[in-house]
């Protein structure tokens, strides 16, 4: 029973991390009606920038976040921007091409990073690195707690921005429809690169709190790409309460998985939870929840 | 003209062994062959009946597999997979369209690549079937590659032909009219299901049995290689969409164009080019799926005339609206 709290609690705090980086693919997926491939990717990239940071300046990787998420933010805005809106005034036969782009841009990024930086495993080992605390008879990981504090700040100021600010009101208008925000005179372009650039930056956010915890190499983002659409659609598609519940039972999901079933196979469960929620549930979690 | 140069380019692929004995451009070519039948079979499913799969590796790591397992579990020849192949890609198309079909655009793209993942994990992960990560080793039969040439070239010419009778039939009307507009498909009585599903086993099997026929020549599989989603299933996409989705000579095309370019950048330029330009060609991968959709997003036998255009510096006509032929 210890055993299962134990890893419940470990499920829950990786979850934590893990709805944020959803978080920031919902967004898009809310507006642009694309998921977006390249997210892992993203979140790679914005690993880097903090591994840079720690390496050479010696930055602790809860500061670097203050550099990496405007980075990372200006990467997305650019990406949207130049690649992404272009497409949307061709015509062609296959729909989903912007869908393709993005898995162009994710592996270009990737590849990048491997040039620069080779295909070594890194890590960034700070003094709390592997700290813990107890309480009770539950050990609770000192970085691991942080993260997740600091990803419910970060979810929490997202949701201020967009219940409360005139340009989160934007996006949430261009979401539900975007002819109709057009007319309203909403800048459909802005508001889908705002958008694009503030999933990014939720995703260099999951990113760098993960780093302390966690081994870096360019194809780490490939993995999280699919964990964070996983969390997408067992959200609901576009519903941000959605992508919250969904990444912590994902990370539920992937802890107990891994404990009491097989240890290879943690990345599959997340995908056998996909594949039945696609089935019986096609809305998601959103179904249950209404928001 | 363009009748000939069909003609001319199916009578040079059948003499290119007897003109080229260099093992590597042979290589190539059977590399581009197999391309054929598995952008020509994505094609089938995605240019002409609308449904954009991202997990054509399934097939053909399933088809890959019924032919390595052939030798390891059942101790028979890996050749009795180019039977066994197809039909079982056809039974794991049958259950993925049984999941996926009641998805719809993004839902489905996004089935698909899950399920692929999934196989792709458990190939891993079941040693005792699949050998994991050791993969599968078998001893090619041939150690000429002209007979494994021709085979290329046979199954090439059956998937594209096959395809190209599935179009001209009722069925074909009835994948375009779901493509166009499954709703209304619907209410003229096409069952979307059952067209949709018959759409992906004969795909599935054209890609299974392209599997089996990997697994012949290679002599090697692992689970990375032939489930990959990069190196199979977008592959496959790019194929058809830098060829031209939606037509019969796309895919072929775009097989060629596909093989050639990423055979160009893994040799640097065949030795011409600085020995970097090797290592990033999975970059030029990268940047090769960026601009085709950026530029050309109805490939080049669809831009054809916008290609051609730009050398003789004629303005495109204004498209007429075809029915996807």
């Amino acid at each position: 029973m210890e055993m299962f709290i134990q890893m419940l609690v470990a499920g829950i705090l990786i979850g934590g991390i893990y709805a944020l980086i959803g978080l920031g693919m919902t967004l898009i997926m809310g507006v642009m009606r694309i998921i977006n491939l390249a997210h892992g990717q993203l979140m790679m990239v914005a690993m880097y920038i903090t591994y840079v940071l720690y390496f050479y300046l010696g930055i602790d990787p809860y500061f670097a976040l203050l550099v990496a998420m405007p980075a990372l933010f200006l990467l997305g805005v650019a990406i949207q921007k130049y690649f992404l809106n272009p497409l949307l005034k061709i015509d062609s036969i296959i729909p989903q091409n912007q869908i393709l782009m993005t898995v162009g841009v994710g592996i270009v990024l990737t590849e990048t990073i491997r040039f620069i930086f080779r295909s070594d495993y890194k890590s960034v080992k700070t003094s709390y690195s592997s700290a813990t605390f107890m309480i009770g008879n539950i050990s609770w990981n000192v970085p691991m707690f942080v993260a997740f504090g600091l990803a419910v700040a970060l979810t929490a100021g997202l949701f201020i921005f967009l219940l409360k600010t005139d340009a989160g009101k934007s996006v949430r208008a261009t979401a539900q429809n975007k002819d109709a925000a057009m007319i309203m005179g909403i800048n459909a372009d802005w508001i889908t690169q705002l958008t694009y650039g503030l999933g990014a930056a939720m995703a260099a956010a999951g990113g760098t709190l993960l780093l302390p915890i966690y081994y870096l190499f360019p194809d780490v983002g490939s993995q999280f790409t699919l964990k964070a659409f996983i969390i997408t659609v067992l959200g609901g598609m576009g519903s941000t309460v959605g992508a919250i519940v969904g990444g912590i039972v994902l990370g539920i999901a992937e802890t107990l998985g891994a404990t009491y079933i097989s240890m290879d196979l943690k990345d599959a469960f997340g995908m056998v939870i996909f594949v039945v929620v696609l089935v019986f549930m096609p809305g998601g979690l959103k179904e249950l929840t209404k928001v | 003209m363009a009748k000939y140069s069909k003609f001319a380019a199916v009578g040079l692929l059948l003499a290119f062994p007897l003109l080229v004995s260099s093992d590597y451009y042979r290589h190539i070519m059977i590399l581009a062959l197999m391309w054929v039948v598995i952008g020509s079979s994505w094609n089938l499913l995605a240019g002409y009946t609308g449904q954009i799969s991202f997990g054509h590796a399934i097939f053909f790591g399933v088809g890959a597999y019924s032919a390595g397992l052939c030798t390891t579990k059942l101790g028979i020849s890996a050749w009795w997979g180019m039977l066994i192949g197809g039909p079982m890609a056809m039974l794991f198309g049958f259950v993925l369209g049984a999941i996926c079909f009641r998805l719809r655009g993004t839902y489905f793209n996004l089935a698909t690549l899950a399920l692929a993942e999934i196989l792709r994990l458990v190939a891993k992960s079941w040693v005792s079937l699949t050998e994991g990560m050791m993969g599968i080793l078998t001893i090619q039969t041939f150690r000429s590659k002209v007979p494994y040439y021709y085979l290329a070239f046979g199954i090439a010419a059956l998937c594209v032909f096959a395809i190209w009778a599935i179009i001209r039939s009722k069925w074909g009307y009835y994948f375009v009219a779901i493509r166009e507009d499954q709703d209304a498909a619907e209410h003229l009585g096409i069952s979307a299901f059952r067209y949709k599903s018959i759409s992906l086993l004969v795909s599935s099997f054209f890609t299974g049995v392209a599997g089996a026929f990997y697994m012949n020549y290679m002599g090697f599989i692992d689970p990375d290689v032939v489930f990959s989603l990069y190196y199979i299933s977008i592959m496959a996409i790019l194929v058809a969409i830098i060829g031209g989705a939606g037509m019969i000579w796309g895919p072929p095309v775009g097989a060629f164009i596909m093989v050639l370019l990423q055979e160009l950048f893994r040799s640097a330029f065949f030795g011409y080019l600085p020995k970097w330009i090797s290592e990033a060609h999975a970059m030029a991968f990268g940047i090769l799926v960026i601009v085709v959709i950026r530029f050309m997003a109805n490939g080049v036998v669809g831009d054809w005339v916008k290609l051609s255009g730009l050398f003789t510096r004629q303005k495109a006509p204004i498209p007429s609206v075809t029915s996807g032929n």
